[in-house]
Parts: C-alpha cells; sequence; structure tokens
C-alpha cells in the first residue's frame, strides 16, 4: 500500500465482506425455512440466492431468513423486502425460479409477476 | 465473493473466555459441519462485547440477535433452530420484563452508554486488519500524514480538549505539544498497558478488542510530534492482549503501513513490544521507563519529564492505551464533536470496569459527566441480591471511595478529585452492605505495601506503619489516637513521597476515615465490627431456649469447642472459637447467631494476659 487511494481499495473490498454486519443494505430477501419450507427444498432455494447474489457482486442485498409463514401448500416461499416499496412474496419456488428472481427483480426491480403469491404494505 | 449468510460474533474478551466461549465456538465448528452448513456461516472471535456477567455472549448477524449465558448444550438449538430454520432462541436472549429483546441497543445495560474507544470492541475480529480498514481505519493517519503539518495534528487533539485516561487527566494536546517542541532525536512513543489496578480491565479489552486502533492512535501521536519509534509496554500476564498487538503489527508491516516510507511519505516508524513482569509501580513513567532501558523498574524524580527526557534520556511520550484509543475517533469526526460530550474540563466519554456487588459487571463507556447514580443504578443495574448500596472504590487502591451522598456527583476529573477519590484509569468497585470499610481499606494497603518498589522511605516505611495501625484495629487492639496517627501519617506520605504510587496510596485509608469514621470507632472503642466482617470483632452465641440439643454443631466444631447435653443444651467456649461459622450453618433451628462485638470472655481473657505480662516484666 502506498497511498491513500490504495487504502481505500482495500476499504471496499473489507467492507463487502462485512456486509452482513452492516444494517443499510437497500433489499432484504427473506426465506421462509420452516419445517416444510425446508421439506419442499427451502434450502436449496436459498443458497442459489446466495450464489446468485455473490456472483452478480449485489453487495447491498441480503439474504436472511425465517420461519414458518402459514403459506405451507406454497413453500418454499420467498419475501423480497425493500424499503419503501411493497413487501413481495413469491410462493411454489425453486432453483430457476430464484435465479429469475435474481436477475429481474433484484437488478432490473422488476418483480416476476408470474411468481407473486402476495404482496403488502 | 463470499457465499456465507451469517456473522457469528462470539465474545472472547478473557471474562467469557473462562465462562467457556472457546469450548462453545469448537462446538459451533463441529456441528455446522454435521449440518453442512459450514460454509455458510462465519465464526468470528471478538474482543470483549462489554456485558461479562451474561457471559459467555454472542451476537448473531445480519438480524443483530444478542444471546447471553449460552452454554456447549445450547448450541445445538441454535444451529438448527435459528441457523437452519430461521427461529430466533428467545430463552437465550436478555429478557426486559418477561418479553424477549432481540436488538442488542434495547438492552438497558447498553443504553446510556456511548462508545468511542470501545466502538468496534465485540464488532470487529480483532485479528482481521481488513475488518479494521473496512470501518475507516488508519484513513485519519493517511490524511494526517500527507494534508496535516505536525502542528495542526497537535492542534486537533488540543482542541477536542481529551485528557490522559491513565488517571491523572493531564491534557493530551498539551503532552502532545511538549514532545514536538523537545530537542532531541530519535523520539520514542511508549504506550503505557500496565494495567495493574485490582478489578480494572479497561485496556486489556481495547488491547484484545481492537488493537489496530490503540495503534493507529500511536502512530498520529508520531506523526504529531515526529517520533520514529514505539513501545508498547504490557504486562506478561496478558498473554493475549500481546499476541493480537504483535499479530497485528506484522499485518501492518506486510501491507506496508508500518515501516519506511509509510504513504508514500518521509514518515518511518516502528513499533516493538516490552512486556512487563507485573509490578505496579512500573505503571508509573518514570518507572516503565526505567523498565524499557532494562533497568530494575522504579521510578526518578520529574523533572526532568519524560517529555524532555525519557527512554534513553531522549524525548518521549507516554500515553496510556485508552487516550491513544480516542485519538482516531477524534480525527475522524473531528475535535468539536469529541467536546461536545463531557462537563467543562473533562471532554468525551470513560471506559470502565464495573465490578464487585453489581448486578451488570463488566466493560462499560458513558460519556463524562454521568452521574455515578446512573453509572452504577442505570449501566449497572444497581446491586445484586437483597443487599442496599453502601460504597464505591474508584482508581483502585489509589482511589478513594465514595457513598450514597455522592450518588449525583457528575464523574469528572475535578469532582471527583473533590470528593477524595479519583477517576484512575477506570476500575470500579461497587459495594454492598456487608462490607467492613476497614477491612476495605486494609486490603488496599496491602496491595500498596507490597507494591512499593522501596525506593523513597516514606512509601517504603510508612505504608507499612499505616498497615500494622489497620491491622491491630481489626483485630481489636486499636486504641484512641490511631485514627489521627492514621491522618497524619497518609497526608505526609501523599506530600513526601517521590512518585505516584506513595502519593496516591493512603487515599483509601484517608477517605474511608472521611466518610466512615464512626466504623473505625466502633472497631477501636467498642471493639466491634458493625458489619461483622473482622473475625476478632464478632462472636457466636447459642439460644439456649431455642437450642434443641440435637449436637448437630458440637459435632461439625473443627476445634471441638461446643459441649452440652441434650438437657443442658449446648454452649460455645468463647476462648477457642475460630469463628468458622459451621455452627451457624448446620444448625436446624437458627439458634446460633453471630453478632458484632468481641465477647466479654475473651476481652476479659485479654485483659488477664495484659496483667500478667506487667507483673512478669516488674
Amino acid at each position: 500500500m502506498k497511498t491513500l487511494a490504495d487504502l481505500k481499495k482495500i476499504r471496499e473490498k473489507a467492507q463487502a465482506d462485512m456486509k452482513l454486519r452492516n444494517s443499510n443494505v437497500r433489499v432484504k430477501v427473506i426465506v421462509g425455512m420452516g419445517t416444510s419450507g425446508i421439506a419442499m427444498g427451502a434450502r436449496d432455494v436459498m443458497k442459489t440466492f446466495l450464489d446468485e447474489i455473490a456472483a452478480k457482486g449485489l453487495n447491498d442485498v441480503l439474504v436472511t431468513q425465517t420461519g414458518e409463514k402459514g403459506f405451507s401448500s406454497m413453500e418454499p416461499v420467498v419475501d423480497v423486502v425493500e424499503d419503501g416499496k411493497k413487501r413481495v412474496t413469491y410462493g411454489n419456488m425453486n432453483v430457476e425460479k430464484a435465479k429469475k428472481v435474481v436477475a429481474e427483480h433484484l437488478i432490473n426491480g422488476n418483480p416476476v409477476a408470474e411468481y407473486v403469491i402476495a404482496t403488502e404494505e | 465473493m463470499p457465499t456465507k449468510r451469517i456473522d457469528l460474533l462470539i465474545c472472547c474478551g478473557s471474562g467469557c473466555i473462562s465462562a467457556g466461549s472457546l469450548k462453545i465456538k469448537e462446538k459451533f465448528i463441529e456441528l455446522l459441519k454435521e449440518n453442512n452448513i459450514s460454509d455458510e456461516v462465519n465464526i468470528i472471535e471478538t474482543g470483549c462485547m462489554g456485558p461479562c456477567d451474561f457471559g459467555p455472549v454472542m451476537m448473531i448477524y445480519p438480524e443483530g440477535i444478542f444471546y447471553k449465558k449460552v452454554t456447549v448444550e445450547d448450541v445445538q438449538e441454535i444451529v438448527v433452530e435459528h441457523f437452519l430454520k430461521g427461529r430466533p432462541v428467545k430463552r437465550l436472549m436478555e429478557q426486559d420484563k418477561e418479553v424477549p429483546v432481540t436488538v442488542k441497543d434495547d438492552i438497558p445495560f447498553y443504553q446510556k452508554q456511548v462508545k468511542v474507544a470501545l466502538k468496534n470492541c465485540g464488532y470487529l475480529d480483532p485479528e482481521s486488519l481488513d475488518e479494521y480498514i473496512a470501518l475507516g481505519g488508519y484513513e485519519a493517519l493517511g490524511n494526517a500524514m500527507t494534508n496535516m503539518t505536525q502542528e495542526e495534528v497537535v492542534n486537533v487533539i488540543k482542541k477536542s480538549g481529551l485528557r490522559g485516561r491513565g488517571g491523572a487527566g493531564f491534557p493530551t494536546g498539551m503532552k502532545w505539544d511538549f514532545v514536538r517542541k523537545a530537542e532531541g532525536s530519535p523520539k520514542y512513543i511508549v504506550c503505557n498497558a500496565d494495567e495493574g489496578d485490582p478489578g480494572a480491565f479497561m485496556d486489556r479489552s481495547l488491547l484484545e478488542g481492537d488493537p489496530h486502533r490503540v495503534i493507529e492512535g500511536m502512530m498520529l501521536a508520531a506523526c504529531a510530534t515526529g517520533a520514529s519509534k514505539g513501545f508498547f509496554y504490557i504486562r506478561a500476564e496478558y498473554p493475549l492482549a500481546i499476541k493480537r498487538i504483535k499479530k497485528a503489527i506484522v499485518d501492518l508491516k506486510a501491507n506496508a503501513l508500518l515501516g519506511e516510507n509509510i504513504f508514500g511519505t518521509d514518515f518511518c516508524f516502528d513499533i516493538e513490544v516490552r512486556t512487563g513482569a507485573g509490578a505496579f509501580v512500573c505503571g508509573e513513567e518514570t518507572a516503565l521507563i526505567a523498565s524499557i532501558e532494562g533497568k530494575r523498574g522504579q521510578p526518578s524524580p520529574k523533572p526532568p519529564y519524560p517529555a524532555n527526557s525519557g527512554v534513553w534520556e531522549k524525548p518521549t511520550l507516554v500515553n496510556n492505551v485508552e487516550t491513544l484509543a480516542n485519538v482516531p475517533t477524534i480525527f475522524q469526526k473531528g475535535a468539536e464533536w469529541f467536546a461536545s460530550m463531557g462537563t467543562e474540563k473533562s471532554k468525551g466519554t470513560k471506559v470502565f470496569a464495573l465490578t464487585g456487588d453489581i448486578a451488570n459487571t463488566g466493560l462499560v463507556e458513558v460519556p463524562m459527566g454521568i452521574s455515578l447514580k446512573e453509572l452504577i443504578f442505570d449501566v449497572g443495574g444497581g446491586i445484586v441480591g437483597d443487599h442496599k448500596f453502601k460504597a464505591v472504590q474508584l482508581g483502585g487502591p489509589s482511589g478513594g471511595c465514595l457513598t450514597n451522598d455522592h450518588l449525583d456527583v457528575k464523574i469528572d476529573y475535578e469532582n471527583l478529585l473533590e470528593k477524595g477519590s479519583m477517576m484512575g484509569s477506570g476500575g470500579v468497585i461497587v459495594m454492598n452492605d456487608t462490607n467492613c470499610m476497614v477491612n476495605i481499606a486494609k486490603f488496599f494497603l496491602d496491595f500498596s505495601v507490597d507494591e512499593s518498589c522501596g525506593k523513597c522511605a516514606p512509601c517504603r516505611i510508612g505504608l507499612k506503619q499505616m498497615y500494622a495501625i489497620l491491622d491491630k484495629i481489626t483485630k481489636g487492639e486499636g486504641k484512641p489516637g490511631d485514627i489521627e496517627e492514621l491522618e497524619v501519617l497518609g497526608n505526609s506520605i501523599k506530600q513526601l513521597s517521590l512518585c505516584g504510587l506513595g502519593q496516591t496510596a493512603p487515599n483509601p485509608v484517608l477517605s474511608t476515615i472521611r466518610y466512615f469514621r464512626h466504623e473505625y470507632e466502633a472497631h477501636i472503642n467498642e471493639k466491634s465490627c458493625p458489619t461483622r466482617v473482622c473475625l476478632d470483632l464478632i462472636n457466636f452465641n447459642i439460644d439456649k431456649d431455642k437450642c434443641i440439643g440435637c449436637s448437630l454443631c458440637a459435632r461439625r466444631c473443627p476445634t471441638s469447642c461446643i459441649t452440652g447435653s441434650r438437657e443442658e443444651k449446648y454452649t460455645i467456649n468463647q476462648l477457642e472459637c475460630v469463628k468458622c461459622g459451621n455452627c451457624l450453618d448446620v444448625c436446624p433451628v437458627k439458634a446460633v447467631s453471630k453478632e458484632a462485638g468481641m465477647h466479654p470472655d475473651i476481652i476479659q481473657h485479654k485483659e488477664k494476659l495484659a496483667r500478667e505480662a506487667e507483673e512478669n516484666e516488674l
């Protein structure tokens, strides 16, 4: 390291590694991980989200999890929460659908209407 | 890019390590592997999070959930329920009126705290330079080096009003300026991490929890004064602190942040760690410097001050760990921001280590000017159990005690000094109403007698004499005039001693006399210890009306001094009694009582012995 600019580079990279501890995230992806969700493949869905988000370098998106939400017949269920926007709930998710949500919703900002099962303020 | 989704921060401060946090960490590693999610969870060992009483504690991000008193058995539930299924384990959270508190900042313990020096402590991985940089680390240093003159750097600290956190409270900016202006080369910086007060663990926690912050503070000081070499003087009892500072130095050198031409400027700086052998007096700056030079750790008269003639007679800046830890934040957020906290003469915040009979023992940081009441009752959670608050000892063996009447005192350097106590390095020992103040004074004085280096007579001989008088008082051999004698001795030792150790060592005795004179008087005149602590001044008695003659006490008595029968009931032979309290513990009908005061039998016996001794002499 020789200059302040070099320091800044290291900082940006290190900040990405610490993003889980940062509360300033743009979008939260919440995967329902109740017993039925896991039985229907919620873990694979979650891993896909994690991998895709990492691969696309989306530093401001956070993947977290929650318990049973009461949509057992539509598991796995995934919520996408963004400040100032309606909460979007996707149902019957799988690996392919997860990839599409990352590409269209998280990157381009357009919810994938065909998978949506509920929205709320 | 990482695919981690959970940051598990396990507190590995010394308190939590003793409570078993390392075993918990091992269990996590094992169970994460078993459940096949090792690659999803980051396990990070952090420094002290503060609430040591709740230990082992941990924080889990992204949710920011705080778990306390976690055991190895709880790990299974956390992994399966929280990590796999996303259901945080409520029973492990801090409960406020039976409602689990999810977010750390909502816990009452944290609410009145303002973290400056401890900002990252318990939040980052202390062994990771990258994490420190991610939180803005070394930027202040880079800026100061490339864009500011030495004088400008000193002025920032002067304007902030920062004062030495080691205890005496000398203005840090002035000290820096003395060294900057001092002639001689090379110049040295010494970080005083010889924390020795009983019950103090602030500096230790800072070094263990955020070593880079202290190093950056030291380098900013070097930048301001033109020093080229720094020493960390850390006592050998702090192996983890030593290890982490050494690791930090290696990482910095690998990244060219330490060594020659840092940030492409002419600034060159190197740091060396020196371990102290644990002598309390080496926390005094002149003794510390002697120890660094390889000499016996003894103080020398001032002047010359270290600023002009310190390590190897070169200009030397000696700053305490916490003082240096405040520096990077002052540069990041500005001197005005720092000066906006605190009182007129004491700015910023102060780290305290809360110990004793207090509910939330641990490491806290509060703004200067907070009242003792807020510190002890709001942050500290008050007295543990059904007891009442009696006194608080600030500043360890160099400080003095304060009482109930002082709870509204605003904590700053001048206020505490005026009341006969001192800020000290930040040890806060809280005592409940079962503590005998004479005994407490004796305890602290014992420490100082032990730690006196012996160089000057007032401290070496005077403290020993004071201790002898206190010892007699607690054994029931005190006589009228002892209190006055203690005061005369104490005041002369304070005035005549060479260094800070002797100048402050009488404080615990003088302050307890000032506020608890009646306890001294009871010990001397009534041969009674009101709090029933001093064994020679209490007695055990069996109430014959209550005694059922079961003989349990007689059988448990180690000196067989309880005799009697079912019909006659039991009595204690006072001359043989060693006051172990077994009889009190085993009596099924509570017929045994522990009373203040020397038993008449013993008083008679002592008088008889005295008479005989006199006759023999004749």
